[in-house]
């Protein structure tokens, strides 16, 4: 089997509504899966659920093809890494911070320190080792988010937006470095965004998610040549609109 | 007036040449108090932990009962811990009764729903985000409690702080089970009320005195700890 890790049947709900009915998703080894959906179509409570970190009220989560036990998911957990959409920091140095998770997982200080100062690096973001991590700013905290997820070197890497609210300039250099990082470790990947260029350029499969259901999956291109849904080909066609605005722009 | 002037004289002198009763009392009273809050906390620590983690039925009257604790008047506990402990009583056995283990029992019982809350109320406001982050870590329950408390940690020592001047301040229920024996188990506030009916005022003002330095003590480190974790959060 090549699916790392996959749910099955799974189903959120609040109080009042359902904010999640997904019959099967499964994330195959080394490919980028995306997720894609307007605000609040339950992407980041997918993404909670798929690292173990929401238990569904109905619904089971596969590792490698064998199901994810309570008594499991710790130490399924320490093959996973997530990056969340808002960056999240202890109370303590952004060097702190990044050997945390090693030093949770069993890495001894010297090689923690060697992983974490690497990975800043390839970040660009070795300046900032020593500052306290609450103190950066949005572009800086999502570098540094990053660092610390590839530092975990996970088998997956579950990202929530972590290229939103940047500017321009960094978003550019720092999703190259990204999917630069991405293509050498060959980490299986879920990707949620709002942008459908991201998706393009970099996701091997895709998933639509709408008011908590999957409209649609398969290649990006599939789903920019054949949407299915109405509400999907508009929200498309207010991508391309938005593209061409900014070209025109240009 | 003359009285007063005398007093605290003498109060001062007795201080500065480390009067050996004056100085016995100070290490028992701190020794007493210091032993009962930090069992309350360790009580604390983990039921807080669980309060602030799981959502449970009885959650809200739990909470509810912990800050209702925070007023409960120490000469209600004192009468509580004498009933438990009193020769006849079910605890008898263990003849307790005017010992100092006793005041350690009576001010673990007032420490512990003023540390209880204060913790639980502090670990309730370490972001439920950063909760996800840190388990996403792989942090086992253990792992996660520690670095909670790590989080929480100038918010907590402020509870210990509370709790500390909670006992340390209390008079009741240490006279009511301990006694008020010299040299036994006789606190800095039961010596006060003592020395202050025998008319011994010079005595009572250089007692007094200490507990207000201890009460200065306590909010000074509060003051510095606030200022502390105000730095800490917006920048080094
Ligand atoms: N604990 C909760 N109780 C009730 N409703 C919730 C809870 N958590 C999330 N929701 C709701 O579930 C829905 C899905 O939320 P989610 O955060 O997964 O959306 P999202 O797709 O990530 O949106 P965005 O693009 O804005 O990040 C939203 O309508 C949200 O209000
Ligand atoms: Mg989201």
């Amino acid at each position: 089997m090549n699916t790392v890790i996959e749910g099955k049947d799974i189903n959120v709900k609040s109080r009042e509504r359902v904010l999640l009915d997904v019959k099967r998703i499964g994330l195959n080894k080394g490919e980028i899966f995306a997720v894609i959906g307007p605000n609040g179509a339950g992407k980041s409570t997918l993404l909670r659920v798929m690292a173990l970190l929401q238990v569904p009220q109905r619904g089971e989560i596969y590792f490698k093809g064998e199901k994810v036990a309570r008594k499991d998911r710790v130490r399924i957990r320490r093959k996973m890494a997530v990056v969340f959409q808002e960056p999240l920091f202890l109370n303590a140095t952004v060097l702190e911070n990044i050997t945390l998770g090693l030093k949770i997982r069993g890495v001894n200080q010297r090689v923690a320190m060697e992983k974490a100062e690497y990975w800043l690096e390839r970040f660009k973001a070795e300046k900032l080792s020593n500052r306290w991590a609450r103190s950066l700013s949005g572009g800086e905290a999502q570098r540094v988010s990053l660092a610390r997820a590839f530092a975990l070197e996970p088998e997956v890497l579950f990202l929530d937006e972590p290229f939103s609210n940047l500017d321009v300039f960094i978003r550019e250099s720092l999703i190259a470095d990204f999917f630069e990082a991405l293509k050498t470790t060959g980490i299986t990947t879920l990707f949620i965004t709002h942008d459908l260029e991201e998706v393009l350029l970099f996701a091997n499969r895709v998933m639509v998610l709408m008011g908590g259901k999957v409209v649609q999956e398969g290649t990006p291109l599939e789903l920019v040549e054949n949407p299915l849904t109405d509400e999907l080909k508009r929200f498309i066609q207010a991508w391309e609109r938005s593209k061409a605005k900014m070209l025109h722009l240009l | 007036m003359d009285t007063i002037v005398e007093g605290v004289k003498k109060a001062v002198l007795m201080l500065v040449t480390l009067d050996a009763d004056i100085y016995r009392i100070t290490l028992f009273t701190l020794k007493v108090s210091g032993i009962a809050t930090l069992i309350s906390l360790a009580i604390s620590l983990p039921v807080a932990f669980f309060i602030a983690l799981k959502d449970f039925p009885g959650k809200k009257i739990l909470i509810s009962l912990a800050n209702l604790g925070m007023g409960l008047p120490p000469t209600v506990v004192g009468l509580w811990v004498c009933l438990l402990l009193w020769r006849s009583g079910p605890l008898g056995r263990l003849r307790l009764i005017y010992t100092p283990t006793a005041i350690v029992i009576a001010q673990t019982v007032i420490a512990t729903p003023v540390i209880m809350a204060l913790v639980t109320a502090a670990l309730q406001q370490v972001d439920k985000k950063l909760r996800w982050h840190i388990m996403a870590l792989g942090a086992t329950p253990l792992q996660m409690l520690f670095l909670m408390v790590r989080e929480a940690r100038y918010s907590i020592l402020a509870a210990v702080i509370a709790g500390f001047g909670a006992v340390i301040s209390e008079v009741g229920a240490s006279m009511m089970v301990g006694g008020n024996i010299a040299g036994y188990t006789r606190v800095l506030t039961t010596a006060i009320v003592l020395e202050t009916s025998k008319g011994n005022f010079e005595d009572a003002l250089a007692l007094s005195f200490i507990l207000l330095l201890m009460a200065y003590l306590g909010t000074l480190a509060l003051t510095y700890l606030q200022q502390r974790r105000h730095k800490d959060e917006y920048g080094n």
